[in-house]
């Protein structure tokens, strides 16, 4: 399993409007709440893309939709399309196994393994075959790198990933998903649930990882959102009981200052949510 | 705030009335008097065994006792390393069938089973540990052994007989308590092994059963516990030969068993005796216990 070890092509620039996935017409269903409807848009290759949107918007439950972490909750329902480099990820024979490890994900607690920082790191590799000693030690390294903690663990990589801090934990969660060089990282809220000293390291980080990942963070720091982001989504529910819709959709700094909706200047200068 | 607000002296605070604090002085009362009668019991139980058994290893001898190799009370011998034999391949023939079966269950109603298949299987694995162990006996007596005694021929008393009715009994204990294990695994750790792109089959062997090993390993061992202690069901298809175990179709006998079967008749030394074995028992359970306490005090550690 040699391609899990080269890096997919860093530093590449993005080709401008180059889009990595493509929703149409997005419909989402728990049992018979209808909570996302008519969701439409093409999110950027190697950029960072933010949903922002009040409680309960339904930006993660979109967010699930694209590595369709939502098939692991039962009577859930999917409409509509989504294209991964073209490629239906809901098409018949899909498999979603296969799709996310192209499309990793970061919660919004920190969620390690009780295991080691070494094991946790090299869960991935482990689950596609790679079992060389020496080759699973390169990936680890590099991962660790990869999210700036290989300088903190480097000389405890057997004590158990728990016993890190918060914001550690967070990004030794980043090194287990770039163990398995993930095309596509969605992060749900990776900041709500650290020190805003750790903050400040995963937003550097998200700047540096843009240059070979497309990433898509959900969050509820509108500045956080207009720190990091290159394009902004707003979700919003109207009315509720109703499906939540996508208001808006662009460039960040258009959003943040001349939003072409009413209800998205309402909302990001404070007026609601 | 109202004007009317503002200039309002403060109520002064009410003291306890009489009582209130008559009837919670009584309740702390009461809840200290079960406790104190609960650990009560087992201090005295203690306290008798010890007094009724300790003259054992001085009338018998510590090395006659422990590491005698005959049970003949009509000929003095009160060697307990049969019977000793004896509950040791009963119980761990048992936990090798039993704990895999229970482990198995209980990761496919904690994993697996849809919420509706869950809702009868759990009632139902819940409902073995409510079967007297007399009515396992009297199934192991008359459907279990004659099986066996086809297999292994004589009439089918013996240590495979009892492994098979132990393994059913102790399902529930270590079922229900893996699960509890396995419920304990936080959900992110689900959804973090699902999300990097592992199967079901790699998410429960690689993530969860090692996150909730410790608590797995108390589940077996207080299965282990409920094992050993079985009397009833054991005596009524082991045999009850205070032998050294010779076969999976041959009779043996166990520490309970024989305390059971001797019982009724048994005086002088004998009856002594009895309540070594009574002690012996005592101290593995103990042991277990301990272990299990020393188990989670690991588990809190290494959080």
């Amino acid at each position: 399993m040699s391609e899990a070890l080269d890096c997919p092509s860093p530093g590449v620039p993005s080709a401008d409007g180059e889009v990595k996935i493509t929703v149409r017409d997005l419909d989402f269903h728990y049992g018979d709440f209808h909570a996302l409807t008519g969701i439409s848009c093409d999110i950027k290759a190697r950029s960072v893309t933010a949903f922002i949107g009040p409680s309960g918007c339904g930006k993660s439950t979109f967010l699930r939709c694209l590595n369709r972490m939502n098939d692991l909750i039962p009577g859930t329902r999917v409409d509509g399309t989504v294209l991964l480099d073209g490629q239906d990820v809901y098409g018949p024979g899909v498999d979603p196994v296969d799709l996310r490890r192209r499309v990793g994900m970061i919660f919004q607690q920190p969620n390690p393994f009780p295991m080691s920082i070494y094991d946790n790191v090299a869960y991935g590799p482990r689950l596609h075959g790679v079992k060389k000693r020496s080759e699973l030690d390169d990936i680890v390294r590099m991962s660790l790198e990869r999210a700036n903690l290989w300088k903190e663990v480097k000389d405890i990589l057997d004590r158990g990933g728990l016993t890190l801090s918060g914001g550690q934990q967070q990004r030794l969660c980043i090194a287990r998903v770039l163990a398995v060089q993930p095309d596509v990282l969605l992060m749900d809220e990776p900041c709500s649930a650290i020190d805003p000293t750790s903050v400040q390291k995963i937003e550097d980080l998200m700047a540096e990882l843009k240059s070979s990942v497309t990433i898509i963070i959900v969050t509820h720091n509108m500045q956080q959102a207009a720190r990091v982001s290159d394009e902004t989504a707003f979700f919003l529910q109207e009315q509720a009981g109703e499906p939540a819709i996508l208001v808006e959709f662009g460039r960040t700094a258009e959003i943040f200052t001349s939003p072409k909706d009413k209800r998205t200047e309402d909302y990001i200068t404070g007026r609601f949510g | 705030m109202t004007p009317a607000e503002e200039t309002a002296t403060p109520r002064e605070l009410k003291l306890m009335s009489r009582s209130t604090y008559v009837k919670e002085a009584a309740l702390k009362n009461l809840f200290l008097l079960c406790a104190t009668m609960a650990v009560a019991g087992v201090v005295l139980i203690f306290l008798f065994v010890g007094w009724r058994g300790w003259p054992v290893f001085s009338e018998v001898g510590l090395a006659r006792f422990l590491g005698g190799a005959e049970w003949l009370p009509t000929a003095g011998a009160f060697g307990i390393l049969p019977l000793l034999v004896g509950s040791l391949v009963v119980t761990l023939g048992a936990l090798a069938l039993g704990a895999p079966l229970a482990i198995g269950a209980a990761v496919f109603l904690s994993e697996i089973a849809p919420p509706r298949v869950r809702s009868f299987v759990r009632p139902a694995v819940e409902l073995l540990a409510g079967v007297p162990s007399v009515v396992y006996g009297f199934f192991g007596l008359l459907v279990i052994r004659p099986l066996v005694a086809d297999v292994t021929g004589g009439l089918g008393f013996g240590p495979l007989t009892a492994w098979l009715i132990l393994a059913i009994m102790i399902v529930p204990t270590i079922a229900t308590l893996t699960e509890d294990a396995l419920g304990s695994v936080p959900e992110g750790i689900r959804e973090a092994s699902y999300a990097m792109g592992a199967t079901t089959w790699q998410t429960i062997w690689r993530v969860l059963l090692p996150a909730a090993k410790i608590g797995i390993i108390d589940a077996v061992i207080l299965g282990m516990g409920r094992a050993i202690g079985e009397t009833m069901a054991v005596l009524m298809v082991v045999g009850n030969a205070p032998v050294f175990f010779r076969g999976i179709g041959k009779p043996i006998s166990t520490l309970t068993s024989q305390i059971v079967m001797d019982m009724p008749y048994a005086s002088g030394v004998h009856r002594t005796a009895l309540f070594g074995l009574a002690i012996i028992l005592f101290l593995i359970s103990m042991g277990l216990v301990a272990l299990v306490r020393a188990l989670s005090r690991f588990r809190e550690e290494t959080r």
